[in-house]
């Protein structure tokens, strides 16, 4: 059956909540009609309000606060509807739940989540718009993922729940919408492993989130010019998954990554670092690297166009720098008429987004 | 109470009296910090140390009135709080030297004591941000329906944070079973409260203002703490938040072994006001004048915590000595 991201969210959840009385679900729009965009939605008349709750807007001590319940081994779940919230707690993050477990003497264990939204489109701008995985997995102690799919995010829900560890679960809005066939004899992937999206021989295509399915459009764009690229889909940020990654581009001999955080200091060095120390003599050109300027997301839709790499210009970027034979204005062309948009604002997801995968 | 040492001196001494309760950890408190201060130029405890000299007396009459599965959340000035929670001070001296034997396996040092197997939660350095974590605990404690309460320890400086309104609010908006201690030495450093606070800071109005019961009093007494903590404590395993503002004086450094008289930030009156003020002098007059026990055996008894004390400590540099030796810090 298909299903949204959102409806299986709402299913990870639910689940979790039924099979284990110490999960616990509270953040700012968890008992309102919002819902967290739909994701909580029916949970608190279903496991009551003691283990379901809307917060005071306080993120900072009640990320404390889950601190201290997990400390007593209850499993919270925190959220933050923009992951730019999350900054007002990142003392308690940062120096507190990172670092629980490894000053005690291993002796607590600290199983929370913290479920962050990032924003992209439609003025989200500089303070709604952040994408924090980099700086969370700078931290040693926190384990960061993002979800590329509906099953992707249901894994991982259930997964970081069930973690030992502090776990920051970085999840796109544009996501929201997308849908895929829920399968629950699917073998569940490995909890820090990335997945092959697509296999391919001439080049691979690294990302994380939102960024996975733009990085299978290129793919499907470049499979009608007879060139195959393997779109990799980290789903775990820290620690990630070299083995797969290195495999691929190990065969491709091209890499190319795309994150939806800033460049400087951030995935993208971080994986390419990783790449040119192993695969050294066998990259048949440089990495090609795709991410946000250094510079604050802009509010304004005109600007906003120009700030994420497009799959146009990514395509342009692709065969300039690989030296492919493609026609661009035909890729293009190709682009469009496969992934329409629904309108003519760019800052929206476009019909293309949603699956199945 | 530290049990291995009431074992020790139960034939002797009366130990069901809450005055010599008192006094034996006060006593033990005080002998263990100045241990650390005079054995802290050796270069063994490789750590800052924040010395709860002059404000043990808030430990221990908070304390008494606790569990075993009470809980405390700690600040960078944790050694009273943990040793009046029966914490065990092989343990904690161990941790100071940033051996495997400690509580923390070393790994936390003076600044981060956990020992969860006394109640004894976390100390939480960054101030003001034990509140956070100490509502979580005692939500849990709600949720479980334990009737245990969680204390947690905060300074004066804590309300200059965020965390601390926030946590307020939070336990107010819970009606969690937690009892807020501030100690109040009047010092954020070497900053006295003028340089921080507005005159017109109200602390009780704040406090009531956010629905947390509110009491203030002195911090050096400690029969007066004991008996006005277990009045609140009562209030606060009935899930009634409250709060505890108690004026203490902090005798030795902000941070190391020593005094730090010369340095001029507090007044030389204000220095000598705390003879009148020790927590363990006001205790053994108290006893003396009134008779529980005789001076000289008062000072017998001192004499027998202070021996235990030592040998815990010659206890430690023994188990030790390979560490130490690893990394020549014993001489």
């Amino acid at each position: 059956m298909q299903q949204t991201y959102i409806n299986l969210l709402n299913l990870a959840f639910d689940e979790t909540l039924k099979a284990d009385s110490r999960v616990m679900l509270f953040g700012l729009g968890v008992g309102d009609v919002g819902a967290v965009f739909g994701s909580t939605a029916n949970l608190q008349s279903k496991f009551g309000a003691e283990r379901v709750f809307e917060i005071p807007l306080s993120e900072n001590a009640v990320t404390g606060m889950a601190l201290g319940l997990a400390m007593q081994s209850f499993r919270p779940v925190m959220m933050h509807q923009r992951a730019d919230f999350s900054f007002t707690s990142a003392e308690q993050i940062i120096n507190q739940i990172a670092k629980t477990s490894y000053t005690s003497g291993d002796f607590y264990k600290v199983p929370i989540v913290i479920r962050m939204i990032i924003g992209r489109g439609w003025g989200q701008g500089p303070t709604h718009a952040q994408s924090p995985h980099a700086i969370f997995s700078h931290v040693p102690g926190l384990r960061v993922v993002a979800p590329a799919t509906p099953m992707d995010g249901y894994h991982l829900m259930k997964q970081s729940i069930a973690s030992d560890n502090p776990v920051i679960f970085i999840e796109h809005r544009w996501l929201h919408q997308t849908i895929e066939t829920f399968n629950q004899n699917e073998k569940v992937p490995n909890f820090t492993d990335a997945k092959i999206m697509k296999s391919g021989t001439d080049l691979t295509l690294i990302s994380l989130s939102y960024g996975v399915i733009e990085c299978i459009k290129i793919a499907r764009v470049l499979s009608e010019f007879n060139l195959t690229a393997e779109v990799i889909n980290l789903r775990s940020i820290q620690p990630w998954d070299k083995r797969t990654v290195l495999e691929s581009v190990g065969k491709t001999q091209k890499a190319v990554l795309l994150d939806t955080g800033h460049l400087e200091f951030g995935l993208t060095g971080e994986v390419s670092s990783t790449i040119y120390s192993e695969l050294f003599g066998v990259l048949s050109n440089p990495i090609l690297r795709f991410g946000l300027p250094m510079e604050p997301t802009p509010s304004s839709a005109a600007l906003a166009i120009d700030h994420y790499p497009t799959v146009e210009k990514m395509l342009g970027d692709i065969k300039s720098h690989f030296g492919f034979k493609y026609d661009l204005r035909k890729a293009v062309a190709l682009f469009k008429e496969k992934f329409p948009y629904k309108s003519n604002h760019r800052d929206q997801p476009d019909v293309g987004v949603v699956g199945p995968f | 109470m530290n049990i291995e040492l009431i074992n020790l001196i139960k034939e002797d001494y009366d130990i069901n009296n809450s005055r010599i309760q008192m006094f034996i950890n006060l006593q033990l408190i005080r002998s263990v910090e100045l241990l650390i201060s005079d054995r802290y130029s050796d270069q063994i405890f490789r750590c800052p140390v924040h010395l709860s000299i002059g404000q043990e007396a808030i430990a221990v009459g908070v304390s008494l009135n606790l569990q075993l599965e009470d809980k405390v959340v700690s600040t960078h000035r944790s050694h009273a709080h943990y040793i009046a929670k029966g914490g065990d001070i092989f343990s904690m001296l161990s941790e100071l030297i940033g051996s495997p034997l400690g509580c923390c396996k070393g790994r936390g040092g003076s600044m981060h004591i956990f020992d969860k197997s006394v109640g004894f939660m976390a100390s939480v350095p960054i101030v003001g941000s034990s509140l956070p974590i100490a509502t979580g605990v005692a939500l849990a404690e709600k949720i479980l329906n334990s009737k245990n309460i969680v204390v947690a320890y905060v300074g004066d400086a804590a309300l200059e944070t965020g965390a601390f309104y926030e946590s307020l609010n939070l336990a107010a908006l819970k009606k969690l079973p937690i009892l807020v201690i501030l100690e109040d030495n009047g010092y954020s450093t070497y900053s006295n409260k003028e340089v921080r606070w507005p005159e017109t800071k109200n602390v009780r109005a704040t406090i009531e203002g956010m629905g947390i019961n509110y009491e203030s009093g002195s911090g050096d007494d400690v029969e007066e703490i004991y008996t006005q903590v277990a009045r609140i404590t009562t209030d606060v395993r009935n899930n009634k938040p409250s709060l505890l503002h108690l004026n203490t004086f902090r005798r030795y450094e902000h941070c190391g072994p020593n005094l730090d008289d010369s340095m001029g930030y507090r007044k030389s009156e204000e220095i000598e006001s705390y003879d009148a003020r020790d927590p363990l002098e006001i205790l053994k007059n108290k006893m003396v004048v009134s008779g529980v026990i005789p001076e000289l055996l008062l000072e017998r008894l001192a004499k027998h915590i202070n021996d235990y004390s030592e040998e815990i400590f010659a206890k430690m540099l023994n188990q030790n000595q390979d560490f130490l030796a690893q990394f020549e810090m014993i001489k």
